[in-house]
């Protein structure tokens, strides 16, 4: 079963990435851009009997490595 | 006394810390491989500047679960002085031992210059032989040393003194411009609640000879032998 793990820096954090990336958008001449924010994609391969407990372990480890509480969030799919 | 020196694939200031400790200031020194167990009775410990792990996920996010930082925990937890260089200091972030974060240096570039640290406390015994105010010069080198904390935890480190080096310019003046990182409040160092760990962007340990542009980082490792020592006074061994 597959996990999808989809972490992203609070709000509260600036992203110095994600603002350069938004100031080069705009001199590419996409002015409809706001602001940008550069984020982590982790795609898991798991031994799971059911998308629950695959939620569940991928849960588990984006608390204990994946993401860091103090900075970042992160919000978990699961294939069905 | 003896230095133990935490050797982690892609550490490459372990050989600057434990040729400080035993060279310059004469003391015993002994590197220890990340996946052993034990900390061989060292009296100081070092986690040394560099890129644990290639700083792959985020800097020092793997070294943390290292076999070794058990026994580094036990020995923090014990009361024993833990210094975080650099690296060190991401780590023992994300082993949660210090507060806060390391995030990407404001302007993304990697700052590899002189800086000018303050000494904001000198009840910790990387600091005792430091007076309050005093102004060391320091190289830095890194690219992830944006100190980070959210807005409560900043309040309670300001409160109980526990920010123990800032930024600052030669003359000792906390602004902006002094500022290479972007780190709130000017972070440049702090120490944990018993205030035995400490954690520091800048190398203290690269800054013990003359030769090498500075010798402040010098009170440092004057300050923990003394400490340890009991007198406050630097007796090599």
């Amino acid at each position: 079963m597959k996990a999808r793990v989809f972490v992203t820096l609070k709000p509260s954090v600036f992203d110095p990435q994600g603002r350069t990336i938004a100031e080069a958008l705009h001199s590419m001449g996409y002015s409809g851009v706001g602001d940008v924010r550069q984020g982590k994609y982790f795609e898991l391969e798991l031994d799971a009997a059911s998308a629950e407990q695959a939620r569940s372990i991928a849960s588990d480890v984006a608390d204990k490595l994946l993401a860091n509480p103090v900075i970042e969030s992160y919000r978990v799919e699961v294939d069905q | 006394m003896k230095f133990a020196v935490i050797v982690f694939p892609g550490s490459n200031c372990d050989h600057d810390a434990y040729h400080t400790a035993k060279h310059v200031l004469g003391q015993s020194a002994e590197f220890v491989w990340h996946k052993e167990n034990s900390l061989k009775g060292a009296d100081v410990v070092i986690l040394p500047g560099g890129f644990s792990h290639g700083d792959y996920l985020r800097t020092g996010a793997i070294a943390r679960f290292s076999p070794i930082m058990s026994a580094v925990t036990e020995f923090a937890a014990q009361g024993g002085p833990l210094l975080g260089i650099c690296n060190g200091f991401q780590v023992l972030c994300e082993a949660k031992m210090l507060p806060g974060a390391l995030l990407r240096n404001r302007d993304l570039k990697f700052h590899c210059e002189h800086v000018h640290v303050r000494v904001e406390q000198t009840d910790t015994p990387f600091t005792s032989r430091a007076n309050r105010g005093q102004v060391l010069q320091l190289p830095i080198a890194h690219g992830e040393g944006n100190y980070y904390a959210d807005p409560e935890t900043i309040e309670q480190l300001e409160s109980t003194g526990r920010i123990v080096l800032r930024y600052c310019d030669s003359l000792g003046q906390v602004t902006a411009e002094a500022n290479p990182n972007g780190s709130l409040h000017s972070v440049a160092g702090v120490c944990n609640e018993n205030r035995n760990v400490v954690g520091l962007m800048p190398h203290p340990e690269r800054a013990c000879e003359p030769w090498l542009g500075s010798k402040d980082g010098l009170v440092m490792f004057e300050s923990v032998i003394g400490a340890l020592a009991g007198t406050g006074a630097l007796h090599p061994a």
